[in-house]
């Protein structure tokens, strides 16, 4: 095993800030920030509760938007899957984290954090999952 | 309004986490889940921090009682791992491997311009607004 294009500084800054990102929508409206949870609440809410799910998400937008106007040369992105891919891979992302309630954010940084039984379990099964996933259909 | 202001902010700083650790990037992604190829650990590194930074304010948030812009704190109600989780947690981590996006970075990333990524938000956004209308009822 060797390790490649490993990026300790900014993965700790940027989860870090992930993790304040999430303390603040829970210290201050008291809800766990999972994005799957709030866009998917999203489509079934109004009034007050569709305002704040709708003005998270668009500020996720906006910061990669803010990322791509004045730092176009600090963005990394890479992709890689085709159409046929990144169409099949969205409707499994849309379906699985619905059903399972939640997706990396949710589970992996708000769930194991509060150690919760459900969101331990589910990281470690989305995680074994793209592991076999990337070692069986896609071409690295 | 404010607590939508509140929200949006959150937002952007999670947008930004998510950029500057390169969730954001589908390449940095797979290489994190390529574990017997050219591993790539730095993923890793966002979620410890993450969890780190989250796990501290949770608990200091719990400990004032009741959220500043907020009635009371929100969790979920079930505790206990059930199949639909499981279930979606495998489907989940099949999508997350195949393209390299969840649902937070797609959104963040979307903004970059590519066709590709607003394929993959499109079919995702489409896959939950059918589970959510259609699909629902069969387990809750």
């Amino acid at each position: 095993m060797t390790f490649v294009n490993f990026t300790p500084w900014s993965a700790l800054i940027g989860g870090a800030l992930i993790g304040l990102a999430a303390a603040g929508v829970w210290w201050l409206l008291g809800r766990l920030a999972g994005v799957s949870g709030i866009l998917g609440a999203a489509m079934n809410s109004r009034g007050e509760e569709l305002a704040w799910r709708a003005a998270f998400l668009a500020g996720l937008f906006i910061a990669g938007l803010a990322a791509v106007v004045l730092l176009p040369d600090r963005v990394h992105f890479d992709l890689q899957a085709g159409y046929g891919k990144v169409l099949l891979a969205g409707v499994l992302v849309g379906l699985g984290t619905q059903l399972g309630s939640g997706c990396t954010s949710g589970h992996g940084v708000c769930g194991v954090s509060r150690l919760s039984l459900r969101s331990v379990a589910a990281t470690l099964v989305f995680m074994a999952a793209g592991m076999v996933t990337v070692f069986f259909w896609v071409q690295r | 309004m404010k607590r939508a202001f509140v929200a949006f902010v959150c937002g952007l700083v999670f947008g930004a986490g998510l950029i500057i650790s390169q969730m954001s990037n589908p390449a940095k992604v797979i290489g994190f889940l390529d574990i017997t190829g050219n591993w790539d650990p730095s993923l890793a590194l966002v979620m410890g921090s993450a969890v780190a930074v989250f796990a501290v304010l949770y608990r200091l948030a719990l400990r004032q009682g009741t959220p500043m812009l907020a009635s009371r704190f929100t969790l979920p109600e079930k505790d206990r791992p059930d199949a639909p989780l499981m279930v979606g947690a495998l489907i989940f981590g099949v999508g997350w491997g195949l393209g390299g996006f969840c649902p937070g970075p797609a959104i963040v990333s979307a903004a970059f311009g590519e066709p590709r990524v607003w394929a993959f938000v499109a079919a995702m956004v489409a896959a939950m607004l059918v589970y959510r209308t259609v699909l629902r009822r069969t387990h809750d």
